[in-house]
């Protein structure tokens, strides 16, 4: 039974319900001590030691009652001819079994089949047709077909309509057995697939993300930048608590004849950074421009402010549009306001100075995110230098790979001079590995 | 004794899932079969009980009724932000710790006065037994007392999720080994295990270290059935269809997308003001009058008066609705 136990332990892994070696001890302990005869006991006591959240406890009661349901054997009303040879000795067992309508029998035989056949370790949905086969062999599916085979040959009219109803029997037995490898794909298969899916998204160029992707992207990225933020919450958290300060304590306590009335912590004050982004909103940058927004406004426990401006041929202030409508639908409204336009990089960086120089400081980073390809209009590289000078940091992310910057209208290198970091971005993975090394640069170690 | 002994000859209560049942029934506490195999596993793995759910929904009734119904003294410790281990654990009583630091000064003098040279001062002071870091010395704190409690206790851990992160690390040793160390004295075992609940709001995620260390219990809205046992428990004098009424009218409320839906507590408190009003039946402008002891802000109250003709009708055949 620990086997079952521990199959269990997987399904439930599969579905994201984490459970640790930690808690499949105590998953054991809790079998063991109130066994597997009273299922609602069984489900309940389980339950309690696994599930640790209000939505784990609502997959963990799907999990269970899936994987310890079996459908039963469907048992046929028996003519009074069908089970006449059920007896013959000749027969493979499987054959028997069928013609006697054992459903226990056959329901028994199927698990240990499975178990053979490692029906369990389906890990794509895929392999639902191979495994089924797989498992139909190891139960003896081979030698009944010869049988159907035979006695479908053979003279006697006996044999025939026993050969049919063997026939019918089989197809049974297939829909069965496909419907039980189908739970174990649902049980197993759900997180590689699910992980496959992840994987390949992170690593997908952004900019040709397909629009039924896009809201499994969503959900990555929104991970992703949970993933980030904790790790630097936490940090932040670390960083307040400060540790007594001998010297400053004892130089104020002069004042009070050398009593520490006055007592002092080391601190280390830590600003949130500002940020600053710059999309560009041409067509070829603008899915890229959403998931970065995405991937900003998810950062929002530990960005202090953000400041979202969007830019084709002009510049405008995207933030009431972000605050108001949900991050997927401003990007819409953005592209209508100033989207599909001609860019012109100059011009933008005009606006910018113009509109929020000022807030420019030593706490803010800029992020430009765009191709740098100003359609030969004046790229104005004397403002990019005007606001390098002032900001914190300046992070020039380019969908474009490398080989392509400066070529054609790119103005890509006369501005990557001004940037303390000027990458290619065109995955999530790249993105989150940008963001991450801004943010590292606020936190002490 | 093994303490799992202590808990299998001094409550036969915690013998089965059913007993359980029976005995919170008897203390006042309806219990759902979870909440019951929550109890039953905790006394036989030895692990706390983290309890979540909405705001008045029995959470920490269900510790209160625990310790009565295993006739254990409840220990219980409201946590809040910046909740530190002098408040939940032990605090030294800085005061005696003086006093006595002062009679040793006097006594030191007289035992000091005949030592030849300074060495052998030194070695008759270190030879002196320090009690000045002991446990006469020690003030405790919940924590230790229900660590300390002769025969057991039910201890409480009220609102986990308000203290701050670092408390909750500092929980864990206590959670998972029923010890606590005292730099200055030692580690502090259990002589008897304490029964731990953990209560939670869910204002912030606790750390997967101290879920992982407690078995998990979220109690849920209850559904008419439980909920009308509830009331006629708590709420003895109550009319039943009174009582099925009112249990209908708060469970179609809860269908609403409300700010606060109204809890298991809400719903005793609006049965015993029913009852006080002497009332036999719900009627529209009793519930209008007595709807603020139900719905805790004022939007929810404009939300629901509108609905009100269309609840009670409702609540009125609980049959028909389902």
């Amino acid at each position: 039974m620990q086997r079952t136990l521990e199959d269990f332990l997987r399904a439930l892994r599969a579905i994201e319900v984490r459970v640790s070696p930690a808690e499949s001890i105590d998953a054991h302990k809790a079998v063991a001590k109130v066994g597997y005869g009273d299922r609602v006991l069984l489900k309940d006591a389980l339950c309690i030691t696994l599930a640790k959240t209000a939505e784990d406890v609502d997959r963990f009661d799907a999990c269970f009652d899936t994987f310890f349901s079996r459908d039963a054997f469907g048992v046929r009303a028996t003519a009074p001819g069908d089970n006449a040879g059920a007896s013959n000795q000749s027969q493979p067992w499987l054959a028997g079994m069928l013609m006697a309508d054992d459903a226990a029998g056959l329901a028994s035989a199927m698990e240990a089949a499975a178990g053979r056949a490692r029906t369990g370790e389906i890990w794509l949905s895929s392999q639902r047709s191979l495994l089924t086969r797989r498992m139909l062999d190891e139960m003896g599916l081979r030698e009944l077909e010869t049988l159907i085979a035979r006695l479908r040959g053979g003279d006697a009219p006996h044999d025939r309509t026993m050969a049919e109803a063997l026939a019918a029997r089989r197809q049974d037995l297939f829909a069965q057995a496909a419907r039980f490898v189908e739970r174990q794909a649902l049980l197993y298969a759900s997180e590689t697939g699910r992980r496959l899916r992840d994987n390949l998204l992170a690593g997908q160029k952004l900019t040709s993300v397909a629009p039924e992707d896009f809201k499994a992207m969503e959900v990555l990225v929104r991970r992703m930048a949970k993933r980030l933020a904790s790790r630097y919450a936490r940090k932040r958290h670390r960083a307040r608590r400060g540790a007594l300060d001998v010297r400053k304590t004892i130089r104020r306590s002069m004042g009070y004849g050398g009593v520490p009335f006055d007592i002092v912590w080391k601190r280390r004050t830590i600003d949130k950074p500002k940020i600053m982004v710059l999309c560009d909103v041409s067509r070829s940058v603008a899915a890229a421009a959403q998931f970065l927004l995405l991937f900003l406004y998810s950062l929002n426990e530990v960005v202090e402010r953000l400041d979202a401006f969007a830019f084709s041929d002009r510049l405008i202030c995207v933030n009431d549009l972000l605050d108001d409508a949900k991050v997927d639908d401003a990007i819409t409204l953005i592209l209508k306001r100033v989207g599909f336009r001609p860019t012109d990089y100059g011009r933008a960086l005009a606006d910018f100075i113009a509109r929020a120089g000022a807030k420019v400081d030593r706490h803010t980073t800029v992020i430009i995110l765009g191709d740098g390809r100003s359609n030969y209009a004046d790229p104005r590289v004397d403002l990019m230098r005007k606001v390098s000078e002032r900001a914190r940091a300046v992070i020039w992310l380019n969908p474009e790979p490398t080989t392509y910057w400066n070529q054609g209208d790119s103005k890509m290198n006369a501005y990557s001079r001004f940037c303390s970091i000027a990458k290619t971005c065109n995955t999530l993975r790249q993105l989150e590995a940008i963001i991450d090394e801004v943010l590292r640069t606020y936190i002490p170690k | 004794m093994s303490p799992l002994k202590v808990v299998e000859t001094a409550h036969t209560a915690l013998g089965s899932v059913e007993s359980i049942t029976d005995g919170l029934a008897r203390v006042g506490y309806i219990a759902s079969r979870r909440i019951a195999t929550a109890l039953f596993m905790a006394a036989h793995l030895e692990k706390p009980v983290l309890v979540e759910g909405v705001a008045g929904v029995g959470k920490t009734e269900l510790a209160i009724s625990a310790a009565a119904m295993l006739g254990l003294p409840l220990i219980r410790m409201q946590c809040y932000e910046g909740l530190d281990e002098s408040k939940a654990l032990y605090e030294w009583k800085y005061g005696k710790q003086l006093l006595y630091t002062q009679i040793l000064k006097d006594h030191m003098g007289a035992q000091m006065s005949g030592a030849p040279d300074m060495a052998t001062a030194m070695e008759r002071l270190h030879g002196a037994g320090d009690l000045f870091f002991s446990e006469p010395f020690l003030e405790p704190r919940p924590l230790l007392r229900a660590l300390r409690q002769e025969g057991g206790a039910v201890l409480l851990i009220d609102e986990i999720d308000k203290s701050d992160e670092a408390f909750e690390a500092f929980l864990l040793e206590m959670l998972s080994a029923f010890q606590v160390s005292i730099p200055e004295i030692g580690v502090i075992r259990a002589t008897v295990r304490p029964v731990v609940f953990l209560t939670s709001n869910n204002v912030r995620d606790l750390g997967d270290a101290l879920k992982r260390r407690c078995l998990h219990l979220h109690i849920p809205l209850p559904d008419a059935r439980l909920e009308e046992r509830i009331v006629a428990s708590r709420v003895p004098g109550i009319d039943a269809r009174l009582r099925t009424e009112l249990v209908g009218f708060v469970q179609s409320l809860r269908t609403l997308d409300l700010r606060k839906l109204p809890s298991i507590s809400e719903t005793v408190d609006w049965a015993r003001a029913l009852v006080l009003l002497h009332a036999r039946a719900l009627d529209a402008d009793l519930v209008r009058e007595t709807l603020n002891v139900l719905l805790k802000f004022e939007q929810d109250i404009i939300a629901v008066e509108p609905k009100l003709g269309e609840f009670l009708t409702h609540a009125a055949q609980p049959d028909k609705g389902g």
